[in-house]
This record gives C-alpha cells, structure tokens and sequence, in this order.
C-alpha cells in the first residue's frame, strides 16, 4: 500500500512566499495528475486540464476495497490530516481524530485526504502554475464549486480503484463536500458524518467572507490577484485581517471570554495606544499572522467564494429531500450549541429533509461553549458518537472494525 | 395469540429480558423482523437496541439532548426531535410501525400526535401509564393529592408529563378519531400482561399501564 510521506519540515521561522509556492506545484504529499483526456468538468463550464490532485492516506485498504473513507477538509485545511505538516512543522489538524485508536481508527479504516481544487498545498488552484503560460494562475483561474471539489475527488477515488466510500467525513466547508458527496454520488457513500456543516451558504455567512475578501483585496500588495508575478510583496496584511474576522466567527463569545475575558497583554495598564493591550487583540493578530505563512490570499478568495454558492436545495427546484429521495447512505449529523456560523438549525433543516426521504439518519447536538470550532478539538461527547456511528456502519458494511 | 406466547420473547433469554421493560418486550414481539419501525421518544434506545438485536431496521426521535447522545453513541438512528413538532416531516407510510412508548402523556396534543404516527405508519403502538389505575385513584381520593407511583415519580410541579388519560380515555380518542385498535393490554406494576378476557373496566382499575395496537379504520389490514 502507498506510504505516508511526511517530512519533518526543514528549519521553523518565518516561511518564504518561495517555500509555500513550491508546495502547491511540488507538494510534500502523494499525487494525482490527469491529463488532457481526463479534464475536470468545472460548473461554471470550463474544462480544467490538465489538473493534478495532491493527497494522504493513512492505514491500509483492505482487499475488497471496502473501509475507505475520505476526509474532506475544511476552508483552510488540508491534505495533512494526521502527519507534521510540511509547511508549518504543526502536528496534522486533526490528529485527534484520525489515527490508530482514534475514532477515524488507521487500523481498521483505509483514510483518504486531498487537497481541494482551488487549494495551495498541492492540488491545482489559483496558486499553482498554468501550463498554457507557464506563469501563476491568479484570477486567471476559474471559479470552482464545492461540486467541482468533489467532482475532483471522484476522479481520485476512480484512480485508486475504489468503486464505494465505507464514509465521507467532514466539517464545515469539508461538511458541504460530503452532503455533496451523498447528493451526487449517492451509491459510492455508504455512510456519511457530516458535523458542523450546512446544505447551504446562509447569507450571514456570505457577508463574512465578502468582508475577507474585501480586506484581502483592499491590500496594494494584492495588485489585482497578479501578486505573484512580482518578486516581493504578498497581500499579508489584508489575508490577515481576512483571517481575523473569521477567526471570531469559528469562536463563540463564551470561548473568547473564558479564554481571555478582558484581561491585558503582558502590562499592566492600558497604554493610550492602539497597541494590542489586550490578549484577544494579541491572539487574533498571532491568529492572523501565521495564517498568512501557509495560504496564498487568491486561494482563500476562491474557496470561500465555492462555500459562498453551495445550495444544494438550489440544484433540486429549491426542494432539499429531492437531493436525497431513496438514498441508501447512513448519515450522521453533528452540530455544537455554540456554533453560530454553522448553527444547530442549519443541521435540522437537514435533518428533516433527510427524514423526509426515509434516509437513516443520526443527528446529535454536542453542547460545548467552543464555537464552530469545536468540531476540530477534543470533545469527547462527539468522539464517542462518531466512533459509535462508524462502528455500527462498519457492521453493516461487513467491516471487522472491533464493534 | 395470547401474551404467554408473546412473552418471554424469542431469541432473548429470560436472564435477558429481565434487563428490557415489560412493555418493549411485548412490543418487540409484535413486530416481525425485517420491519422499519420509528420510536418516537426513544429515550436511551433500549426498546430500539431490542429491535435491531432481532433484524428490525429502527429509527428514533428523543427529545432530550443527552437521550439522542447517549442513543447515537450506541450507533442507532436517532435524532433530535419533538414529537409535537417535528413528525410533520416524515413522509406518508414512512414506517410499518410507529411507536409511542409511555411518552403520549408528555406531548402537548396527543390527538395530532396520535394522528401522525398513523399517518407515518401503516400500524402504531401505543403505551401510556393508566390513570385510571387503582393506586392513581386512591392517591387522589384518600390522599387527596396527584398521584405519584414508581413509575411516575415526579411531582405535579416538575413532571413533563401534562396529558394524563386512562385506559378508558384512550379508547374514546380512538374512537373519536377513527382508530382501529387491533389488539390491546393492560399491564400490571411488573410490566406483566393482565389476563385476557377481563372486561375493560377492569383493565382500566387494574393495569398500571395500557398498550395498544393501531391502525387506520378501514384499512385492510
């Protein structure tokens, strides 16, 4: 079976624009490429191609290719689930999720991560090199969907030679990929946990990301997405402050306060300044700050602007059980009381299409003050029901999984 | 068929069937595997765990955060749900059994919800604790305050229960709006079934909790 390549990144500090480039043409991570005869069918009718998927996998598939599952990452997430990231040196965003033991268990489960489309770590996306110029694409690159994603993902799975997801697992905008997943692919997905997530971009949500992609384009550095063709300067400042106004929205004002209340910044007093006295303002702009070292700002346009158009409803005359009539999927559905990007009505309103449909559906709320996201820290409550969901799934499927 | 037969249940061993309530076991026995079956106010899903142990696909719908929690991390189809609110969602014959289990009395319009689940599911069962009950009535009549038993230990301050009927009670609503009862018991404090050719003014002294077997009047079942 493939091997994990992770490499313990070369030296920490301050990461070049050089480094972070390099990785979304040459990324530290297994790839996909198609080419001129497999383009991807984009929906906004371009044919992308030649196009190349860069992912992880973790564990062993087993002979008859049933205990796969993918894990589509969220809006600023990627490939490297549960191995030291190549860019950052950080441990995998959700290595307490995926691993031998863990309820996404590498001993039982053979687990796929890609890179989205539109991405900077590897897959094709506005960061990455057009053959056709042998420049960066920048704006030049078509708009992708969340459709588009997963589209891409089906070609990888086609690649690997697995015909059926034993499970499509994600959060937030990784949560939009797999109801995509079921909406499209309804006989590939045996079973789906989608957590945090939404069949929709509600119009709150909208407005967020047009604020970050405001800021981001406010920044003289961005010069019209062409940052790239300059040696210097990238658009930090205005990805920064992009990141900081989500940031708050992923917290709650329970978590800010329990973490930081308004308590001051290594002094004493307030100093009269627009400095950061405060350890929230630290926090954020730390938040801001590192985010910037390992995304490319074009990326970050186009994949919220794929969250931005995702409606699943809108794609079946606005009726949303239409998505699922007589689908076989096992879904479970997870929300967090204190998410209020992705709130717990959000969840519902799928959860009554799917009933709807007669689709066998958990859904179970987790209540926690830590925001949207919780869905990526230890709550042992939404551990312990996913864990029990695959379990029981596994059985169904004729997985020996330890159920 | 008589309760002896239906109980003890096959395929649960008396050792077992001491771990399920006496109403889930005589439910379990009415259903024929290979059924799909929604449990409305499932609870901890022990009545749903019975099912899927003899081949019955179950769904449910539980009220309280930590039931459903507790439910799905036992890898059962539940979710979050008020009966009041939430069965309009379900599709027309959805299920070939619908069952409300002692959870009647806490829904806020038992007539709708009891013509929903009829509407969801070809056939319904239905338990409710009897208030017609010998105990219930001399609670009230000597005692002179609301009857708490075991099973009902609440106060009348902090119970969610607000619908209380009797066996009598229940079989006018039946009636009422149409219902066909198929089959129907009286249990007793242990959850056993009460002799069969009792008259109903004995059931409704007697039984502790009433459990019903419905179906839509003229249908051909």
């Amino acid at each position: 079976m493939v091997s994990v390549r992770s490499k313990p990144s070369s030296a920490k500090g301050p990461i070049s624009a050089d480094e972070r480039s390099l990785e979304a043409d040459h990324p530290h991570s297994l790839l996909a490429q198609f080419g001129a005869d497999q383009p991807l069918k984009l929906d906004c009718g371009i044919d992308l191609s030649p196009f190349q998927i860069a992912y992880q996998t973790y564990g062993e598939l087993n002979a008859d290719r049933t205990n796969a599952i993918i894990v589509c990452h969220a809006l600023t997430g990627d490939q490297h689930v549960a191995n030291v990231h190549p860019v950052t040196g950080k441990p995998g965003w959700w290595e307490t999720m995926v691993g031998p033991g863990r309820p996404l268990d590498t001993n039982h489960y053979f687990i796929i991560c890609s890179n989205v489309i539109g991405g900077c770590l590897g897959s094709t996306g506005p960061a990455s090199i057009n053959p056709a110029t042998g420049k960066v694409w920048g704006l030049e690159f078509p708009v992708i969907t969340i459709p588009d994603m997963v589209r891409a993902q089906a070609m990888l799975l086609d690649r690997l030679g697995i015909d059926t997801l034993f499970c499509v697992v994600g959060g937030s905008m990784g949560g939009m990929q797999a109801l995509q997943w079921t909406a499209a692919y309804p006989n590939r997905v045996f079973s789906a946990l989608a957590i945090a997530c939404s069949t929709r971009h509600s119009a709150q949500n909208i407005a967020f990301h047009e604020l970050g992609r405001q800021a981001v384009m406010a920044d003289p550095d961005w010069r019209g997405g062409q940052y790239a063709d300059s040696d210097g300067a990238q658009p930090h400042r205005g990805l920064a402050v992009a990141r900081m106004a989500a940031h708050i929205t992923y917290l709650s004002d329970a978590a800010l306060h329990r973490k930081f209340g308004r308590r001051m910044q290594d002094r004493e007093l307030p100093t009269f300044s627009f400095d950061a006295d405060f350890q929230v303002e630290s926090y954020l702009r730390y938040q801001g700050s590192s985010f910037v070292e390992r995304f490319d700002a074009n990326s970050y346009l186009y994949l919220t602007r794929a969250m931005d158009y995702f409606d699943i409803a809108g794609d079946h005359d606005g009726v949303l059980a239409e998505a699922f009539r007589g689908i076989k999927t096992r879904f479970c559905v997870v929300s967090f009381t204190s998410d209020w990007l992705f709130p717990t009505s959000e969840s519902r309103a799928l959860v009554h299409a799917l009933n709807a449909s007669s689709a066998r559906v958990s859904f179970a709320e987790i209540e926690t003050d830590r925001g949207h996201d919780a869905f990526l820290l230890e709550v042992p409550e939404f551990f312990d029901i996913s864990r029990a969901f695959l379990q029981s799934a596994g059985k169904a499927r004729g997985l020996n999984n330890g159920s | 068929m008589s309760l002896q037969q239906t109980l003890p249940l096959n395929g649960v061993t008396a050792e077992r069937s001491a771990h399920y309530r006496g109403d889930h076991l005589l439910i379990a026995g009415l259903i024929e595997a290979g059924s799909r079956v929604l449990d409305v106010g499932c609870g901890d899903g022990d009545l749903l765990q019975l099912l899927e142990g003899r081949g019955i696909d179950g769904r449910g719908i539980e009220l309280s955060r930590e039931g459903v929690n507790r439910c799905v991390a036992k890898g059962l189809a539940v979710v979050q749900g008020d009966a009041d609110t939430d069965l309009v969602n379900y599709p027309d014959d959805a299920f070939d059994y619908v069952i409300l289990s002692q959870t009647l009395q806490a829904t806020r319009q038992p007539k709708t919800v009891l013509e929903n689940l009829l509407r969801i599911g070809r056939s319904a069962i239905v338990t409710f604790p009897n208030f017609g009950f010998w105990r219930m009535r001399l609670q009230l009549l000597i005692g002179g305050h609301m009857p708490r038993t075991e099973n009902l230990p609440a106060t009348w301050y902090d119970t969610p229960n607000i619908h209380f009927c009797t066996i009598k009670d229940f079989v006018q609503l039946c009636d009422e709006i149409g219902v066909k009862m198929e089959r129907s018991w009286a249990l007793d404090v242990y959850g056993r079934p009460l002799r069969l050719n009792l008259p109903w003014w004995f059931w409704n002294m007697f039984g502790e909790q009433g459990v019903f077997l419905l179906s839509r009047a003229g249908s051909a079942k």
